[in-house]
């Protein structure tokens, strides 16, 4: 008797929750605010991307751009934290409500658009698939792989684009897929493959964690189109344009030479550009839900575009990767972002 | 008159408890408001599922699973590739964890048997080395089992180009154990018809070997002669048939073997620790199934004069069975289960090429993993449904 009314009452308690949460509609920017922080979604450990030190802080491309969309928010790049997920959980993550964005190097394509609930609010990295492989078995072009064992990793795009290219070319291939890209790596190095696949910046970062990174070489070819960038939940708008507005005011504030150490002389800038940009002039800010110098604070603690790449994947870094595609449209680059007015 | 007495004694019985006093009628209620709770709380959280998912532009349904798969995968036991459907993905997930999980069953009950008797040997070393064994793989995780044996496997093994070579056509290497695959020429039929012949004529021999047992007490070798028939009337076959049998031969070309049939070293590792770490729970199954039977058995079954084989073979372990079925079979559904482990290694399991890739580009988490969950659930109830089955065969029968 007693287990039974206890039972009931555990389900009354259940379908209460249920419905509570139902009827819990605020938006996504509410929502944040009112717990105080961002829960952002990122890798489980890729250098210049997101990986933490020994100490557990995040560093990365993406993890920057997670601390800049607190910065917009709170005006302090800190108050983040990081869900590291699988590219298997990515999507899964964000859809239930378990992050509020997800900043995973992830590759914006029509059917993650258009079937998966997901709105992708743009690019911070322009990347392409590529190969890597050992340097002992004497491949310098990836049409000489017919026939080869490849490692790589579950639930990404490279899957795909692998066996396209494989079927267009007349080739044959082994995949060995793994879950991680540590696992992934770990394969590559005990020699089940021949070949490692994934995004060029991956490879990069990956090659930088082998064991004698100088007995991998990466392969000239790029097999596709990876543009890569932050990700929100469909139908929350304002949310929407939080996210796409905190990258075009970096990239912005790189094409207009904002930088985080010169941003408070600029704020006495007579530039009517920057002015709107750093909100010493005009509400921009208000209508996005922030403050109006939402965009000082996201220059002031994590810098514009350039400072952001130059520090995660830069020449300098352990990565060594070339601006190229990912500059400035006035640079030879791609990156044009829509202008703060 | 009569209806007054009953009149009477109507009045005086004692007045029954009101009804939401009665014990028996409340708990009734209770269950009937537990149930309503239970279905209504599912139709909620259905319902509540499609229309968030609607409201965010989710697609539903289950019309991906016809949609082309576009990826490659490493092993199938049916015939794959990449513009097969997401269907066919899903069929060669299922098989190989059926593959998997069939090999790691008979694998971990004979190694299991073995031990469990070895560990009630007489003999100190014997009993000893069974002991620690089955202490010290029950008591390691076996998910690090698996990556022990993956990268031992991997590790031990040269890269394709210094195989180990056997015979000049069996060849093993990092990537795997290369053999010939037989491909069957016209006249085969043959052979498979000697096959059938041979499988009918032992179980007759079975029957009348046991017969002329009950009838004269001889014992007639059935094993030795039943083995005999079964190898030899084929191979007969074979070759009247004209040896209608070609073998397509594994050779390196470029960086790996082509052709034969590949066991890849996922499925090595998989099988060698789901049966190893299974082994070691059935061993202990059967020893305490053996204990189970009283030594008096034991005792009466020698002073009948049999051998110790004999003893356990048709006194002890017929006895043991039914003490050790129950448990065995959930470690036959825990082995099943654990083979789900695959994903960490790269073995394509249903987890792994279902629930992994396929959830993964197609996006449809619910269904993807509502279908996961009732292939599961459904080889469980069959795995229980056959040894209860057998179960009761074997249990005693009380007279």
């Amino acid at each position: 008797m007693k287990k039974t009314k206890s039972i009931a009452l555990g389900m009354a308690l259940a379908a209460g929750t249920f419905a509570a949460s139902n009827a819990m509609a605020a938006t996504t920017l509410e929502n944040v605010k009112e717990k105080g922080h961002l829960q952002c979604g990122v890798t489980n450990g890729l250098p210049g991307f997101s990986q933490p030190d020994e100490d557990g802080n995040w560093t990365g491309i993406d993890v920057d751009t997670c601390r800049a969309i607190s910065a917009a928010i709170f005006g302090d790049a800190k108050s983040v934290e990081f869900t590291p997920l699988t590219a298997k959980e990515r999507f899964t993550a964000l859809q239930s409500g378990e992050i509020d964005v997800l900043s995973r190097n992830t590759t914006w394509t029509l059917t993650r658009d258009a079937s998966l609930g997901l709105n992708f609010a743009g690019v911070n990295y322009y990347d392409g698939q590529g190969f890597m492989v050992n340097k002992d078995i004497g491949v310098s072009d990836a049409t000489e792989l017919d026939g080869a064992t490849v490692c790589i990793q579950s639930g990404t795009t490279t899957e795909l684009n692998l066996s396209d290219y494989f079927r267009a070319k007349g080739m044959e291939f082994k995949p060995i897929v793994f879950d991680t890209s540590e696992q992934t790596v770990q394969g590559f190095s005990a020699g089940r493959c021949d070949v490692l696949t994934s995004d060029r910046s991956q490879l990069a970062a990956l090659r930088s964690k082998l064991a004698d990174p100088a007995s991998a070489v990466i392969l000239p070819n790029t097999i596709s189109k990876e543009p890569l960038g932050p990700v929100v939940r469909q139908g929350d708008d304002q949310w929407f344009n939080v996210v796409k507005w905190v990258l075009n005011v970096q990239i912005n504030a790189e094409e207009l030479g904002v930088t985080s150490e010169n941003v408070d002389d600029m704020l006495k800038s007579d530039n009517p550009n920057i002015q709107r940009l750093l909100g010493s002039d005009g509400n921009l800010g208000e209508m996005l839900g922030l403050a109006h110098d939402f965009g000082y604070e996201v220059i002031k603690h994590v810098g514009n575009y350039g400072e952001m790449y130059d520090r995660n994947v830069g020449p300098d870094t352990p990565l060594g990767l070339e601006r190229g595609v990912n500059n400035l449209w006035n640079n030879g680059g791609v990156l044009y972002a829509p202008p703060v007015r | 008159m009569k209806t007054e007495t009953i009149t009477q004694s109507n009045d005086s019985r004692p007045a029954g408890p009101k009804p939401w006093y009665d014990p028996r009628v409340r708990s009734i209620f209770f269950q009937i408001v537990a149930i309503a709770l239970v279905f209504w709380g599912g139709y909620t959280l259905v319902d509540n599922t499609l229309s968030n998912m609607e409201s965010r532009g989710i697609s539903t349904g289950f019309g991906f699973l016809e949609e082309s798969a576009g990826f490659g995968i490493i092993m199938s036991l049916v015939p794959y590739d990449a513009t097969m459907s997401y269907g066919r993905t899903f069929w060669v997930g299922l098989t190989n964890t059926l593959l998997v999980s069939a090999m790691g069953v008979v694998a971990a009950t004979i190694l299991g048997f073995i031990i469990g008797v070895a560990r009630l040997s007489s003999n100190w070393l014997v009993a000893k080395i069974a002991l620690v064994y089955v202490e010290v793989i029950r008591n390691i995780p076996l998910l690090l089992q698996i990556f022990f044996w993956y990268f031992a496997v991997l590790a031990a093994l040269p890269t394709p180009r210094q195989s180990i070579e056997v015979g000049g056509s069996a060849f093993l290497n990092n990537r795997g154990l290369y053999v010939p695959d037989p491909v069957t020429q016209d006249g085969f039929g043959l052979v498979w018809g000697a096959i059938a012949i041979a499988i009918a004529s032992v179980i007759g021999l079975r029957l009348w070997a046991k017969k002329r047992q009950l009838a004269t007490g001889k014992i007639f070798p059935t094993f030795k002669v039943g083995v005999s028939i079964l190898v030899l009337l084929p191979v007969l076959a074979y070759f009247v048939a004209g040896s209608p049998l070609e073998w397509d031969v594994p050779a390196l070309k470029g960086f790996n073997f082509r052709g034969g049939i590949t066991i890849i070293p996922e499925l090595a590792a998989l099988w060698l620790a789901l049966s190893l770490y299974t082994a070691s729970f059935i061993a202990e199954i059967v020893r305490s199934g053996i204990l189970s039977v009283s030594k008096g058995q034991t005792e009466a079954s020698h002073a009948l004069g049999l051998p110790n084989g004999l003893t356990l073979r048709l006194v002890v372990i017929p006895q043991a069975m039914r003490v050790i079925i129950p448990p065995l079979t959930s470690q036959y559904l825990n082995l099943v289960k654990n083979s789900s482990l695959a994903t960490a290694i790269g073995y394509p399991d249903l987890v792994a090429v279902f629930m992994g890739t396929t959830l993964n580009q197609t996006g449809q988490a619910v269904e993807v993993v509502a279908i996961t969950m009732a292939v599961y659930l459904t080889i469980s109830l069959l795995i229980s449904l056959f040894m209860n089955i057998y179960n009761r065969a074997v249990a005693i029968k009380e007279r």
